[in-house]
């Protein structure tokens, strides 16, 4: 496909590393901040072709695994009521919150509905006005004004019966935690593209600025996330922390300004937990007051649940860029895709599910193919 | 969860009131909500993602990658530094 294969070629995957090599003349440990660049990078195992001392460190950008619990539980509670229709991403259906999971409420005879677009939602809701369709609104600023548009059409259309599960995060909030954390090793990243094709990039040029950290913005395949790291260790070789854009032929530094606006309209930051890292300062979206009547938090008075997690999961960790999912000593014993314990382990971008499927022992990765 | 993927633009339309695609995945027609991307025209492409257009991909900056490279493997076999 267009814009996709050619940014594959394996000849052009080698030459970057060339490049980099060429440029490295230290270690340099750098952050890729979004799941679905964990993913290609382990999925072609691009960290096994780079040169000794360049160590990518896997961030939280994967919005299903840092759902907190009590959010979970609220949404299987929600999601249990016999007049519900509840409306997910299929990544979010097994993730377990502290009893059950979607999957198996919906065994068990929920309507639990996998969406393809949160506008699939708001047409659920006109065609079943008998039912409380709820939209489960998850994900960084990539997805919020996805959820955004139908949340409005929704209130235009006079859909009584539509709500929304608002959780969704946002992405600078995190990485300024992740460096004035006491133990951050991060000295660079790789920003998040798509978060930018919606957002820009002028956040982050204020976070480079403050903690002197490199940004570069970048894209999704191999030869992106190569010649973004190339940036990226040429800026910290020459000492620079500037913000650079890999990820151009997507990417402009105001992003989005329609999308943006509406996700202003709809939206307000709120503090929100994340799971595994902890409550992060003005990290989430809310809905504003003036869309409060469409709030499934308030439409369905849920009662508060004492929400715990399985205390051999290191999958917090794994999130904070501190441990690699190996590391665990239930990973890919009680712990794997099919009887997850952890977030991590099952949206396909959580680190430990990428790791499962192309990591584990005796699996040859491209990267490895490359190299021997 | 952030997965955006390009596809081509092969028609636009209006449903309830909301601008509506046809995307061409490799052969796959999707439709798609293309109000983000109000001015895009049938032939462009864009980044989808959860049935949403977020932007139209810019053809140059997408050819400027494998023009670099391409300059770089010229400069090596002129013999000449790098950059």
């Amino acid at each position: 496909m267009k814009y996709i294969a050619e940014y594959r070629q394996a000849s052009l995957v080698e030459r970057l590393v060339e490049l980099i090599r060429a440029e490295a003349t230290q270690s340099w440990t750098v952050m890729e901040v979004c799941g679905g660049q964990t993913h290609a990078i382990v999925r072609y195992g691009l960290d096994h072709l780079l040169p000794e001392g360049i160590e990518l460190v896997h961030g939280p950008g994967c919005p299903v695994c840092v759902t907190p619990l009590e959010t979970l539980d609220r949404a299987h509670a929600i999601a249990a009521l016999p007049n519900v229709t509840f409306c997910s991403f299929g990544d979010m259906l097994r993730v377990p919150g502290s009893r059950t999971d979607l999957l198996q409420l919906k065994a068990r005879g929920a309507d639990v509905r996998i969406i393809y677009s949160p506008l699939d939602a708001v047409k659920l809701a006109a065609a079943q006005p008998d039912r409380e369709v709820v939209l489960f609104a998850i994900g960084f600023e990539t997805t919020a004004p996805t959820s955004a548009l139908a949340i409005q059409l929704a209130q235009r259309g006079g859909l009584r019966n539509f709500s929304a599960l608002v959780s969704h995060v946002l992405v600078p909030p995190a990485m300024t935690a992740i460096l004035e954390s006491p133990d951050n090793r991060v000295q660079g990243f790789l920003g998040p593209g798509h978060v930018c094709t919606v957002m820009g990039y002028t956040e982050y040029e204020a976070i480079a600025k403050r903690f002197q950290t490199p940004i570069v913005i970048t894209g999704f395949e191999p030869v992106d996330l190569l010649e973004g790291l190339l940036c990226l260790v040429r800026q910290l070789e020459s000492r620079r922390a500037e913000v650079e854009n890999q990820y151009r032929r997507a990417v402009q530094r105001e992003g989005n300004p329609r999308a943006r606006q509406l996700v202003e309209t709809v939206f307000e930051a709120c503090d929100r937990a994340w799971r595994g890292v902890g409550t992060i300062p003005r990290s989430g979206l809310r809905l504003r007051e003036s869309y409060a009547e469409l709030d499934a938090e308030r439409r369905f008075k849920v009662e508060r649940m004492a929400s715990s997690e399985p205390a051999v999961c290191i999958s917090g960790s794994v999130l904070r860029g501190q441990r690699k999912p190996c590391e665990c000593p239930a990973f890919g014993r009680e712990c794997t895709p099919e009887t997850p314990l952890g977030a991590t382990m099952v949206s396909s971008e959580g680190a430990c599910a990428a790791y499962y499927a192309y990591r584990r022992e005796g699996q040859t990765t491209l990267g490895q193919a490359f190299r021997a | 969860m952030c997965l955006g993927i390009p596809g081509k633009v092969v028609a636009t339309y209006s449903e309830n009131d909301v601008l509506m695609g046809k995307v061409d995945f490799g052969g796959v027609l999707q439709k798609v909500c293309l109000e983000y991307v109000p001015q895009v025209q049938a032939g462009e492409y864009v980044i989808v993602h959860v049935g949403f257009a977020l932007n139209i991909v810019d053809e140059a900056e997408a050819q400027r990658v494998f023009d670099y490279l391409r300059q770089m493997d010229q400069l090596d076999e002129l013999g000449a530094p790098p950059p």
